[in-house]
Parts: structure tokens; sequence; C-alpha cells
């Protein structure tokens, strides 16, 4: 069973009604909830990586959950390295996966 | 004593449990307050919760001291004297009297921390700084920017978790064990649901309590250190642990719970790989000697779709250096008994100056705010802080003596395995840099290596390629731009540019790869829309990635 949301029934919370959103990601509409951030929105429907990185092309996506590790950065309304776990997702976002190509020179 | 004419405002950075703390005690001592953070909720990382837009019945059942929590933050919100700012980040600190910034390179000298006897008089010189701060959705083009010169500041910015590579450890699917806390409580999300929690320190424990009422499995709860390791930091002073656990309450309500999901806490083990293609499908778990060196024929593959490992912590100390603020030995804010740090008029509380638990937070925070706003640590209204605080003195210690990093750990690393995980840096090369230049200085190491120069500014590995490359913390001998690199601040590949020609190469030597003149990556305009007319430095800042 991979990354998935806490089931609403079970959860000792309660959780009261939350409002619908979806999101797109790579042209894909993602279902979520008002106030989830978009890490949580994507690691709900249980996908793990959202980027590749630079030098090995290599999947990325949550590390260190709080704003500090950079790997999970994604490009939002065109505004690129928004790290997905602190930004919230609003309704109709269009999300982008990174993957940037190091210049010639540098590889 | 008779109060100030004017309204002292204090800044407080960080609404986590001791930034909370310490903006009520400034203003039940009168003191006009300002409390940021660069979160969008306050109640930093131990009161992480569900914004607004979700609410619950019972959300307090995720929480220690939740009604602490509601307290602090509702008086605060209703308080028309401190005016909460979410959503932002404090990007710079600029000291404003440059030509007083001393080399605290001597830090041994503690002279410049006051006794706090030494009557108030340190509390009527304004703080000599101004706090630069985007405000908006994190990441965002159109912040706005603010600056602020308050009379005093209190940092509080708390700490992170700190990972130790190992092969496998960049693989999606494995967190450090604050994400899975973080996104346990302010999420509701499962990171997986056969979990491995490992690393080291009394934070596995509400980590695997967490993830285990996310409805997950919890495979197990590996701890590093060794029984006897553990005696030794514990015994002298057990109660410590109990009481840093919320006096018995919480541990027993960690112990319980893990009985209750039967997860087994087993000492003297690590998770030393992970494997998988694209994602995270198995662990080696390896008994691990008293040095953390894995023991050969005690590897065992346990499968596994999530992998939560920390280490420790590390304390955010790019705002307390940029501000001038003198540093401990052990690399913590150093303060006096008033939280002054050896900056006039600047304070620090929780995580950054030692790894303490929430109450130390707490304790260390009202001090600082009631100190800040003009009091005295030995006003008679801090007498229950102050007993707090001296409980907890000596907690720091006595994690390090217990769970802190043994060197053993390198020996799990194999010549691929990522160090810097930003810029894509493996352990053999590092190595056969640092065989190569005969260990020519940490600066130049990474220069040619990268490693620690990526978009997190070093923080995920810093502190590893430091010691990997057994060049400890830099000392002396470094001009200006060799800090501004060594501190993650030019990135050829386009991460972020520093040409300041301000003090900041004085500031700190001993600590460069925890030393980030700009706190945060930002943008060109937004900077240009930051900038503030009459602070104006030469500095340029490109924000892109590699
Ligand atoms: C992910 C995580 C989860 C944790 N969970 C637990 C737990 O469940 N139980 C436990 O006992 N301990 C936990 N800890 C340890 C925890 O740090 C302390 O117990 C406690 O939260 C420390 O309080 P603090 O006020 O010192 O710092 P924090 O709570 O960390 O608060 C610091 C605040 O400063 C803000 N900040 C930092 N830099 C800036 C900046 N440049 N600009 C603006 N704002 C800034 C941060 O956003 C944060 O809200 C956790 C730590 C981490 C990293
Ligand atoms: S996961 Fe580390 S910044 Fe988002």
């Amino acid at each position: 069973m991979p990354a998935r949301p806490v089931p609403a029934h079970r959860d000792p919370i309660r959780p009261g009604a939350a409002t619908p959103i979806v999101i797109s990601i790579d042209g894909d509409p993602v279902s979520g909830v008002e106030g989830q951030t978009i890490a949580g929105v994507v690691l709900a429907t249980g996908r793990l990586a959202w980027r590749r990185t630079s030098v090995d092309g290599r999947p990325r996506g949550l590390f260190c959950g709080i704003g500090v590790c950079f790997d999970c950065i994604v490009t939002v309304n065109g505004e690129r390295d928004v790290r997905a776990c602190q930004r919230r997702a609003g309704d109709g976002d269009v999300v982008e996966s990174q993957h940037d190509e190091l210049p010639e020179a540098a590889r | 004593m008779i109060a100030a004419i004017r309204t002292r405002t204090v800044l407080v950075v960080g609404a986590g449990p001791a930034g909370l703390a310490a903006a009520r005690a400034a203003r039940e001592r009168g003191a006009s307050v300002i409390l940021l953070d660069a979160s969008d909720a306050t109640g930093g990382q131990y009161w992480r919760h569900l914004p607004p837009s979700r609410p619950s019945a019972n959300e307090r059942a995720l929480h220690h001291g939740w009604s602490t929590y509601r307290a602090l933050h509702d008086e605060l919100e209703r308080d028309d004297g401190c005016e909460i700012v979410l959503g932002a980040q404090v990007w710079a600190i600029e000291r404003t009297d440059a030509s007083d910034v001393t080399d605290a390179s001597g830090g041994a000298d503690a002279s410049a921390v006051t006794d706090a006897s030494a009557s108030t008089d340190a509390a009527t010189v304004p703080a000599p700084v101004a706090v630069h701060v985007l405000v908006g959705p994190p990441d965002g083009t159109r912040r706005v920017g603010r600056t602020f010169r308050p009379d005093a500041l209190v940092l509080a910015t708390g700490a992170h978790d700190r990972t130790l590579p190992f092969p496998g450890w960049d693989l999606p699917g494995v967190f450090t064990a604050g994400a899975a806390q973080a996104f346990a409580k302010g999420e509701r999300v499962a990171l997986g649901g056969r979990v491995v929690v490992a690393g080291a320190g009394p934070f596995l424990l509400p980590v695997a309590a967490s993830v285990a009422a996310t409805g997950a499995k919890v495979l197990g709860v590996y701890e590093a250190s060794r029984v006897a390791g553990l005696v030794r930091g514990w015994l002298p002073k057990p109660w410590q642990l109990i009481g840093a656990a919320k006096k018995g309450g919480e541990l027993a309500g960690y112990v319980g719970s893990h009985l209750r999901h039967r997860i087994p806490y087993v000492t003297g083990r690590a998770v030393v790989a992970a494997h998988g293609a694209d994602r995270v499908e198995a662990v080696t778990i390896a008994e691990v000697d008293a040095d953390w060196a894995p023991i050969a024929g005690t590897e065992r593959r346990v499968e596994t779709d999530a992998v939560c490992v920390s280490h420790g912590f590390t304390p955010r100390l790019e705002l307390p250096i940029a501000a001038g603020c003198e540093l401990t030995p052990e690399r913590f804010v150093r303060v006096d008994d008033g939280q002054r740090t050896s900056v006039a008029g600047v304070y620090a509380a929780g995580e950054i100056t030692g790894i303490g638990g929430v109450d130390a937070a707490l304790a260390e925070g009202e001090i600082a705010g009631h100190v800040a706003a003009g009091g005295s640590a030995r006003d008679a209204d801090l007498g229950a802080a102050v007993g707090a605080r001296r409980t907890f003195a000596g907690f720091a210690a006595r994690i390090e003596a217990a769970h802190g990093i043994r060197s053993g750990w390198t020996s799990w690393l194999d010549d691929d395995t990522l160090v810097c995980r930003c810029e894509e840096v493996p352990y053999g090369r590092l190595r056969d840099t640092r065989e190569a230049t005969c260990g020519s200085g940490l600066r130049s190491m990474k220069l040619t290596t990268r490693a620690g120069l990526g978009i997190c500014q070093g923080r995920i590995c810093g502190r590893t390629v430091e010691e990997l490359l057994g060049a400890g913390p830099d000392v002396g001998g470094e001009d200006d731009a060799g800090h501004a690199a060594s501190a993650g601040l030019e990135t050829a590949a386009g991460g972020l540019f520093d040409r300041r020609s301000d003090a900041g190469g004085l500031l700190d030597r001993r600590a460069t790869t925890d030393r980030r003149p700009i706190a945060s990556p930002l943008r060109i305009g937004e900077l240009a829309a930051a900038e503030d007319p009459t602070t104006s430095t030469t500095h340029t800042v490109r924000k892109g990635h590699p």
C-alpha cells in the first residue's frame, strides 16, 4: 500500500467536510481538498516522485517535508522552483514537474 | 522600575513553541510585538496542524499540549498589540552598525555575553539589525517586501532533521522522520503502508506514534545507539527523558501506542541501504557496533514502501549568524540567563539554543520575550519559566551522549552513494578529492566537488560534507567571496548569487556551512521589489535551478 490519505471514516480526529479542488499535474487532473499542499495532493494519489534530477535524471519527490531540502520543487502556473511541500494547492492550479538539463558545458 | 516612556517593539521570528511564548511574555510586559513565521500557520514543527479549511472534531488527538497551543495562539490573535504576520519569510538580517561587528571566531570568549544581573541596560539599546522579509505564498513571484528595525529581536527559528546518507537514500519513498511527522499532522497523509522508522534519538518515538495513527503499519523503530550508550546518556538523570516527554504523560503515550500497535523498538540497528528501481521497495537493516559501524553478517532485508530516517537535528542558524550572534562550540546560539545573545538587543530561544524539546522551548521563549521587553530574568513572574529551563539544562548534552552521531556510519557508504542530493555528488568523488588535494580546506574541496553548493544551500548535507572531508567547521583565513561560496551562495548552475560586500565575512569563521547571508532563495524581481532604498547594498540574487 503506497502513500495515501488517512481514510476519513477511520481517522480519530473525525474530520469535517472539506472543499474539493482539482489541479492538473503534467496535464492530468488530480483531485484533492482545499488546504492540502501540492505535495499532499500528489502523494495522496500514491505517486512518490514528480521531478527528475539534472545530472542523473533520477526521480525525486518529497524528502524533508518542511521546506528545507528543495527536492520537491515544481512549476506552478508558470512559476518555477516552487516547493510543493510548502505551497497550498489552489483549485485549477497547473502543476508541471521539472527536469532541468544541465548546460552542455557543465556535464 | 519605571516603565519606559515609549513602547518598545519586539520582533519575534518563528511562531513555534519558543516564539509563541516569547511573543506572549513580551506583550505581558507591555511591549508591542510583531510575530513572523514563514509558514501560513503558527505552531512550528511541534504543533503543526491542519489548516482552517480542513476542520475536525478532535484534532487534539494528534497532539500533546494542544490546549497550551490554542491558548497561546488565541490570546495573541485577539491582542491588538501583537501583529502576527504569516507567510513571512525572513530572507536576510543586516547589521546596521557594520563597524561594530565583531569577529565571532573568538567563540571561547564568553565575556561578550553579560550576566542578567547587569541591569536591563542592554534592553534600552535598539537591536542593531534590519530584518528583511518577503510576505506571500511560498516561493511566489509576487511577495511583498517588508523591513523591520525593532528595538529588540527574538530569534526562535527552530531546527530541522539531520539525515545521514546511505546507499539508496535518494530513492522516492525515503523521507526524513520529520517529513512523516509533518505529513501525518499537517496533511493527514500516510507516506506508506509498511513503514520503517530509523536513525537515532528520542524523536523517533513520536514519529512512529504519528505514523501508526495514520493507519500505516510501522515495521519497527531502529535506533542506532546501543542500550549501553542509551544508559550512559540517560542514567545520570533518567527523569529528564521522562520530564522531557511531558512529565511522563507523553512518553507513556508513546510507549502505550507502541504496545497497542505492537511496534518493535530495536537498539543497535541501522538502515544501511535502501533498494528499488524508481522507488523504495526494501531496506537492509544491520546491527551496528557502539561506533555505528555495521557488523558484517547481521544484514537483514525488509520489504517496505516508506523509510523515515533521522539522526538528530540541525539548528537553523543562518539568521543568528547573520545578526552576528556568537555560537557555542557545539554550534548552538550562545545565550546568557536572560536568553541574550552576544549582540545587544538580540535574543534567542528554543532549538537554536540547544535541543531541549517543547517544554524547554516554551520556558526559554517566555524568558526571552520578557527580557526583550525590558524585564529581567530575576523578576518573580519568570520564576516558573526559569525553573523549567533549569530542569532541561544539559538535555542537549544528554541526547548527544546517548544518541549522538558516531563516526562508524561512514562505513555504510558506497562510492556512488550521493552525499549532496542537490548537486548529485557521490561519496567516491568527495573522498578522491580529499585524497588528491590532501584536504586542502573545506572551501576549495567544496568548490571542486560542488558538494553543499546546491539549491538547499547545504542544509541537508553541509555538516555531513564537513565531516566527510575531515575538515570540521572552517577556521579563518577566507575572504568574503569564499564565505559566500562555501555557504552555498554562488552556484554556477544558476542557484543563487550573492555579491554583498558587507562585513559579513567577519561574522563567524567557524561555521561556514551554517552561514547563509541570504537565508532563503529568492528571485531577482522580488529582490528588486523588496529592496529598501535606505539600506540598499550592492547585491544581486538570481534564483533558478540547475
Ligand atoms: C519536522 C519536525 C517535526 C517535529 N515534531 C516533533 C514532535 O512531534 N515531538 C517533539 O517532541 N519534537 C518534535 N520536533 C522537534 C521540535 O523542533 C521541537 O520540539 C519544537 O518544535 C521546537 O520549538 P521551536 O520553537 O524552537 O522551533 P520550531 O517549532 O521549529 O519553530 C520554528 C519556526 O520558525 C520558523 N522559521 C524558521 N526560519 C524562518 C525564517 N527564515 N523566516 C521565517 N520563519 C522562519 C519556522 O517556519 C518554524 O515555524 C520536530 C522537529 C521537526 C523538524
Ligand atoms: S520536501 Fe524538502 S523542501 Fe519540500
